[in-house]
């Protein structure tokens, strides 16, 4: 069967013209193939292939090259040391430098499992990471919202809603009665930070809208938008001045 | 005491002792080790994380996990099968694996009158009667004296497991990957018998028990790893591995599951019916490793350990008929403590064979059907053939030349 094999497949093979060589002049045959015949079109050729001889239909050069691979990666995560988790983040391999690390990588040297086992190791999220939206609070405690409506008008998304009412104090003119964002209609676009002219709203909690069984539990509240800060270990606070003077409020983080 | 020792030395009672206290757990192991290995031979971490309160076991727990999952479900039985056959299917699968175990000798036979003194292997050639050696226990189930045809005969039953199966579950993939198991599994299994010929030629028995007990020569002791077969019938380890992998119809020779294209003959199976099918796959590693470590490696012999110590040197004698090592430098240790030293090897040999199958399976792709019977019919059984002529003319030219 298999010598039937070798002279089907050389004719079979002889449509195949060089590895991709298109530009002109390239019509010599790819290099280890023995020309047969050539067609009136110079392109067309009968080559000779090799094919796996007598001596591999056993398997057994093929079997024992392939266990030593895997072999090799056997041993080497079952009794290599897996990589820190940090080094997993950023993708290094930290070369030993010191003697007992020397000999300790000798022993038993990195090994090259890649997994991050969530929830115990996370990645690390990139610094401008957009999470979870959180709303930021004045040095009173109150939101530093002013109801501008500048975040539901640009919101692609349609997924914010603020309903303003008349502050008491009268040294702003509004706040947010409700401010609420669904985050299953969020697209995670970033805009209604760009947009807001006081740091009222911001994506740099550094963390996902959290999994919900109903959709209403989707939506979050004002007082929720509050929490994520506290919750993420983020202040709440902000050094911007308010209406927009001061210190850039990027400096401050 | 003595029927305590009668209900011990009874068959029944070793069977369930082998079966439930090596075969399933081990077989059951082998199902969260083939994923955890297969993981880390390509760089994963695989299952690790199944656990009852804080106990995790890198995840051994997971076998547990899945049982209960597997009895839990629900078991789906599709309109137009064959109810009858249906069930038998997956019974007749797992069956004939377990009973095909009774051959396998897992240990030494134990003597519990002397099972704290050195055991006196002069005096029990001399007078196997005696008080101390009376009330015997051998572990190994059935000595039969056509043992490994025995196993070939009952294996071949299993066969009927994949077949039927497919053939009642109404369904063209599962009859197609019935049909492809009957044919994959009646090829192999013919150069399977024939590879294991030599080592029957050289040792001049089919009795398992005794091929441990006598190896190659009588003139080595039976526990010196150059007297045990794997080195003598290489070729046949070589070529009885290979359809012996081929009858456990997994992966390279998995056609008969082929999970892209067929899915194959349990495709219509669910719940423990399945896990019946799937259970008799890992039992069948289990007993090939067995059947390796008793014939090739010497069985439950540990290297250079007789039954009265670890033994240097000295020279082997006849005493009654029996080959009786003596002589040399002798580490004298108490017979229970041999008899655990020979079951754990018996153990530890069929862990290591079995992790090589599990290596050999996460390595090598799935043959074509063609490359499987070309493999089958045109390589390993004259291979088989041509090695067992070999060993016959060598043992009379050895006969002959006055070696053996």
């Amino acid at each position: 069967m298999a010598s039937t094999h070798d002279h089907g497949s050389a004719h079979d093979a002889g449509g195949g013209h060089g590895h991709g060589h298109g530009h002109g002049g390239h019509d010599a045959p790819p290099a280890g193939l023995k020309v047969l015949a050539v067609s009136a079109n110079a392109k067309v050729r009968t080559v000779a292939v090799s094919r796996p001889g007598e001596a591999d239909v056993t398997y057994l050069e093929a079997t024992r090259e392939g266990l030593g691979i895997t072999l090799k990666h056997f041993a080497k995560n079952l009794f290599g040391r897996r990589r820190k988790v940090a080094d997993l983040n950023t993708g290094a391999r930290p070369v030993p430098t010191t003697t007992g690390g020397k000999i300790l990588e000798a022993l038993s040297p990195l090994n090259d499992i890649e997994t991050i086992q969530y929830p115990e190791e996370k990645v690390v999220y990139p610094e401008r990471y957009r999470g979870l939206h959180r709303l930021m609070q004045r040095d009173d405690g109150a939101v530093r919202c002013v109801a501008c409506m500048c975040c539901p008008t640009v919101c692609p998304a349609h997924c914010i809603t603020i309903i303003p009412e008349q502050a008491e104090d009268g040294s702003i003119e509004k706040r947010p009665a409700v401010f609420e964002i669904d985050e299953l209609r969020c697209v995670v676009c970033g805009l209604c930070v760009e947009a807001c002219p006081c740091d009222a709203i911001r994506m740099d909690s550094g963390t996902h809208a959290k999994p919900v069984e109903e959709r209403a539990d989707a939506v979050m509240t004002k007082d929720k938008l509050i929490a994520v800060s506290k919750d993420n270990g983020k202040s709440p606070t902000s050094i911007a001045t308010q209406g927009g003077a001061g210190a850039n409020w990027r400096d401050g983080r | 005491m003595n029927t305590l020792y009668a209900i011990l030395d009874n068959a029944a009672t070793k069977w369930v002792l082998l079966v439930f206290g090596l075969v399933m757990p081990l077989a059951s192991l082998l199902t969260w080790a083939e994923r955890r290995q297969s993981a880390m031979m390509q760089d994963r971490l695989g299952p690790n994380r199944a656990n009852i309160g804080p106990i995790r076991l890198k995840g051994i727990l997971h076998f547990v996990a899945d049982a209960v999952k597997m009895i839990s479900k629900e078991d789906f039985i599709p309109g137009n099968v064959h109810r009858g056959l249906f069930a038998l299917a997956p019974l007749l699968a797992i069956g004939p694996v377990l009973i095909a175990f009774a051959i396998i000798p897992f240990g030494p036979t134990i003597f519990p009158h002397s099972f704290t003194d050195t055991l006196d292997v002069g005096a029990l050639a001399r007078s196997p009667g005696a008080h101390s050696f009376a009330d015997s226990i051998r572990l190994q189930i059935a000595q039969l004296d056509f043992g490994l045809l025995f196993y070939f005969a009952i294996l071949t039953l299993a066969n009927y497991g994949g077949t039927i199966a497919g053939w009642a579950s109404y369904n063209k993939w599962a009859l197609l990957g019935g049909l492809r198991s009957s044919s994959q599994m009646m090829s192999y299994e013919v150069s399977m018998g024939l590879s294991l010929m030599g080592c029957f030629l050289l040792v001049g028995s089919l009795e398992p028990g005794f091929i441990v007990a006598s190896g190659v020569s009588s003139k080595m002791s039976a526990s010196n790893p150059l007297n045990w077969l794997w080195l003598w019938q290489a070729p046949a380890l070589l070529l009885f591995f290979t359809a012996a992998i081929a009858e456990t119809k997994r992966a390279p020779f998995d056609i008969p599951e082929g999970e892209p294209e067929i899915i194959g003959y349990f495709v219509e199976y669910s719940g423990l019916r399945w896990g019946l099918f799937f259970l008799a796959e890992f039992i069948e590693i289990v007993f090939i490793s067995a059947v390796i470590t008793t014939v090739f490696f010497g069985g439950f012999q540990v290297p250079f350990l007789d039954p009265d110590g670890f033994r240097f040197g000295g020279y082997v004698t006849e005493i009654n008929g029996t080959w009786v090592s003596t002589g040399g430098f002798v580490a004298k240790l108490p017979h229970g403590v041999v008899a655990l030293l020979q079951v754990g090897a018996f153990g530890l040999k069929v862990v290591l064979v079995s992790w090589l199958q599990l290596m050999i399976r996460w390595t090598l792709p799935r043959f074509r059907a063609d490359q499987l019977m070309n493999l089958g019919w045109k390589i390993l059984l004259p291979l088989a053939l041509g090695w067992t002529m070999f060993t016959a003319l060598a043992k009379l030219f050895f006969i002959y030349m006055g070696w053996l």
